[in-house]
């Protein structure tokens, strides 16, 4: 005998996969994938690329300077001026690669030190802190032609909240909930405006991941951003699912004792850069169409301060990794570490604005177009133009 | 069950205990305001946690056997045999069993309390100042920094809890303050750098969060000079070596001595008593008030909290020098509070708890299993991810994978239930008439008791408040 529960489970399975709103990719839409990465909390520029060869560089950063490539412990070589963290191996690689482009001196328009100010501007796009309740990574999506958005981790973070229905992703050490209770669920959240979209989105969500990630491991820290790494390439990489990804990285905000093999900052590079290599492996092909943007809200002091730590300053680094990226390049105009050079004296001056990056990546990745770009995705903005040449 | 009732108990309560919607609804607003002036109740489950002075030494103990895993483990790799565990791990093992005890008493707290409402301001202040387990070395007293620097000061004024805040050791290792030290410190020497910070200057953290977080607020008028100068006026507040004197403590000798100007004030105290002046203005700042207000307006009210209600809190605070239960009752007697049933959004440990109080067989779970729950719903109880705290707007904790992980809990929480209690009833003894029809329906056409209670619980009623 087939029992009702049967029924609506084979009925579930079928309704996880086709027809609701949110990740499905339509017909028509794009085999690019986007995946953006915040670092919070201010991640330390020059500790990440350090600038071994700017003349002022060794005296400013004291006990924090990495060492010239080639001697122990020294930076991997990317040119001239610039070197990698020893940490950044795999990165390195990419940039050997030509699939890292690495960029310096670069900030959101914010220009105070707050970080929960800066988070905010950088992820709704307006250019003020709480210019809006949506991200632009959301508007993006709305204005494209279908592509999926998808946040790993349970909740879903202000650059990717908005008009467009979104998923997001964890992995659960508790029992799959009952397809029956779900059914009923889904007639009780219709008409509410909070948990309808959610719901429908968890669930196509769920059906892609097929019950992967149960029993899964528990507790976060750096490690945890390991595990949504591979989610994220599993679930980008399957054809009807999402084409834009978010991954939520916390702990950069190192105003002590960022030297060492045991320090936060040193765990931090490390879990980064095993983070895109495993994103890397489980996008499988499709990593050639893949860009994956890593920012952080600002950067950090030049000089050491009084704990061998760095506090909170202006500009710092991006980078942009993938096989859809141009990359085995520094792109930096670079201001110098002078006293004279340094923003308000004490910061690196930002010469790029990241909206530029951004665009770059929304043109090349989701097919949008100028217009919207000024207007809708990053209001008021047409003075910063997408950077050229980013992708290919 | 009048609706003046079921706000009273879900949106300034914690969830209705067994009876507790009748007892409210004689005098809602009465029962709230008796719980924002009467004393704390002496709660057994606090009983046996480690107070600060105790729970600071298990850091340093914790190094030490770190130190010798890591010789046995060296000595092991150079004879060949195979290492055991990593770093991790062996933080873990240490530290865990401690934070499993004190998420249990506070949830066991919140699950029972007779005086929810006075709970709930405990959590709201505890969030406004926060500390966070994210930072290892302060895992084991983010607890003892409820009890000893809010809980006192929930019936008392606003000044003492931010001192009180300001001067606990898991604040000034949260926020590095004993890292922070007269410019031209000269570094300890080789001997003792495992007792003495390698510090030689300022570190802007705690200065900066306290003038943003916790007083005037990000646009609350203070500037980069104002941010560095009131570092170095809180030079010297530091924590004692832990095995030795563990608790705060002032060190002249790393004092930034001299006048300083902060905010266009000059204050020429000297050592810890011009930190103290600071933090008194501070307090007593008109930014600090509308902060302050906008935040318990959003905890309690609305998203968007309403401007007159801020304002009425924000009065009552400056009239009333920032005396919290003046506060507190202000915010009761907002009309805003009053008008809107079900317009917030439960976090996961608020609903959690709202679960544990309604499901009295429910608080029989484990700790440990509580604690997952929570990291999976976002909110690890005690590991805020940031000094600003866990975010108070549905947006926030409406993702989806979140609400799938509410629905799981529901689910598995109702089969443990049993079919002993009956969801309907449980529903109306909690949320009245504020339970709407298609609900009502959806749980007496359940399949079973237990799909019955899984829909309550996962309903969009019990999710709000």
């Amino acid at each position: 005998m087939v029992t009702r529960r049967e029924v609506l489970k084979a009925l579930g399975g079928l309704v996880a996969v086709a027809g609701l709103p949110g990740l499905a990719v339509a017909a028509s839409g794009t085999e690019r994938r986007l995946v953006f990465v915040f670092l919070r909390g201010g991640l330390d520029g020059l500790s990440a690329v350090p600038a071994y060869g700017d003349p002022d560089f060794a005296g400013k950063r004291g006990e924090l300077a990495i060492a010239s490539p080639g001697t122990t412990g020294g930076a991997l070589k990317l040119d001239g001026i610039f070197g990698l963290s020893p940490f950044l191996v795999e990165l390195h690689k990419s940039y050997e690669a030509k699939e890292l482009a690495v960029l310096h001196a670069v900030a959101s328009p914010y220009r105070e030190r707050s970080h929960f100010d800066a988070q905010n501007l950088l992820e709704n796009g307006t250019g003020k802190p709480f210019g809006r309740e949506a991200g632009w990574l959301n508007v993006a999506l709305a204005e494209s032609a279908g592509a999926g958005g998808l946040a790993l981790g349970p909740n879903v973070p202000l650059v990717l909240r908005g008009p467009a229905t979104v998923s997001s992703w964890s992995p659960s050490v508790l029992p799959a909930p009952d397809p029956d209770l779900l059914e009923r669920l889904a007639q009780l959240y219709r008409n509410d405006p909070l948990l309808a979209k959610p719901f429908a989105a968890g669930r196509e969500a769920q059906g892609l991941m097929e019950g992967q990630g149960r029993g899964g491991m528990p507790g976060g820290g750096p490690q945890a951003a390991v595990q949504l790494a591979r989610a994220a390439g599993t679930l980008l990489a399957k054809r009807d699912g999402p084409r834009v990804a978010t991954i939520d990285f916390g702990g950069w905000d190192t105003h002590a004792n960022q030297i060492g093999e045991y320090s936060p900052l040193t765990r931090n590079l490390r879990m980064l850069d095993r983070g895109v290599a495993t994103l890397k492996g489980a996008l499988g092909p499709a990593w050639k169409q893949t860009a994956v943007l890593i920012v952080t809200e600002f950067g950090r002091t030049v000089a050491i301060n009084g704990s061998r730590g760095t506090d909170h300053g202006t500009a710092g680094v991006a980078f942009v990794v993938g096989g859809a990226v141009r990359g085995g390049r520094v792109i930096a105009d670079w201001p110098g570490l002078s006293d004279r050079a340094l923003h308000e004296g004490r910061d690196l001056w930002p010469t790029l604005d990241l909206r530029a990056v951004f665009k770059a990546a929304l043109v090349a990745q989701l097919g949008l177009g100028e217009a919207a770009l000024e207007t809708k995705v990053f209001p008021d903005s047409r003075g910063v133009k997408p950077l050229e040449g980013l992708f290919a | 069950m009048n609706r003046e009732a079921v706000i009273a108990v879900n949106r300034f309560g914690l969830g209705a205990a067994g009876g507790e919607l009748a007892a409210a609804s004689r005098d809602p607003r009465g029962w709230l305001a008796a719980q924002a002036s009467q004393p704390a109740p002496d709660y057994p489950a606090f009983a046996d946690l480690a107070p600060s002075s105790e729970a600071l030494k298990e850091f340093p103990k914790w190094l030490m056997k770190l130190r010798r895993a890591r010789a046995d483990a060296k000595a092991m790799q150079e004879s060949g045999q195979p290492v055991p565990r990593g770093v991790e791990e062996n933080f873990r093992d240490h530290f865990l069993p401690i934070m499993l005890k004190e998420v249990g008493a506070r949830l066991a707290v919140g699950a029972a309390t007779p005086v929810p409402f006075q709970e709930r301001l405990v959590w709201f202040w505890a969030n406004h100042f926060t500390v966070s387990a994210e930072k290892p070395v302060i895992f084991a007293v983010v607890g003892s920094f409820e009890r000893e620097a809010i809980r006192p000061h929930v019936g008392g004024r606003f000044a003492d809890m931010l001192l009180a805040s300001s001067k606990h050791p898991a604040m000034i290792l949260y926020l590095d303050n004993n890292l922070s030290v007269k410019p031209g410190t000269k570094p300890p020497p080789i001997a003792e750098r495992l007792n003495l910070p390698r510090a030689t200057g300022l570190n802007e953290n705690l200065a900066r969060e306290i003038l943003e977080l916790h007083t005037l607020g990000v646009n609350g008028g203070y500037t980069q000079g104002d941010v560095t100068t009131f570092a170095r006026v809180l030079t010297g507040w530091t924590v004692g070596r832990p095995l030795v004197n563990p608790g705060f403590a002032f060190v002249a000798a790393r004092h930034d001595a001299g006048p300083r100007t902060i905010l266009g004030k000059t204050y020429g105290q000297e050592g810890m008593a011009q930190g103290e002046a600071v933090l008194r203005d501070l307090a007593a700042h008109p930014s600090t008030a509308t902060h302050v207000a906008t935040k318990l307006a959003r905890h309690f009210i609305a998203d968007d909290p309403p401007p007159a209600a801020v304002e009425r809190i924000a009065r009552a605070f400056r009239d009333s020098g920032g005396h919290l239960p003046t506060v507190h009752a202000a915010l009761l007697e907002c009309p805003e509070a009053w008008e809107t049933p079900l317009a917030k959004l439960k976090s996961p440990i608020d609903y959690v708890v709202s679960c544990l109080r309604g499901l009295p067989a429910a608080r029989r779970a484990e700790p440990r299993a509580l604690f997952l729950a929570l990291h999976e719903m976002g909110q690890r109880p005690y590991f805020a991810p940031s000094p600003q705290g866990w975010p108070d707007t549905a947006q926030a904790w409406a993702g989806a994978d979140a609400l799938w992980k509410r629905i799981e809990w529901a689910g598995i929480l109702a089969a443990r239930a049993g079919s002993g209690i009956d969801p309907v009833v449980l529903a109306r003894e909690s949320y009245g008439e504020a339970v709407s029809e298609p609900t009502r329906l959806a749980i007496e056409r359940a399949e079973s008791r237990q799909q019955g209670l899984a829909l309550w619980l996962a309903s969009p009623e019990f999710q709000r408040r």
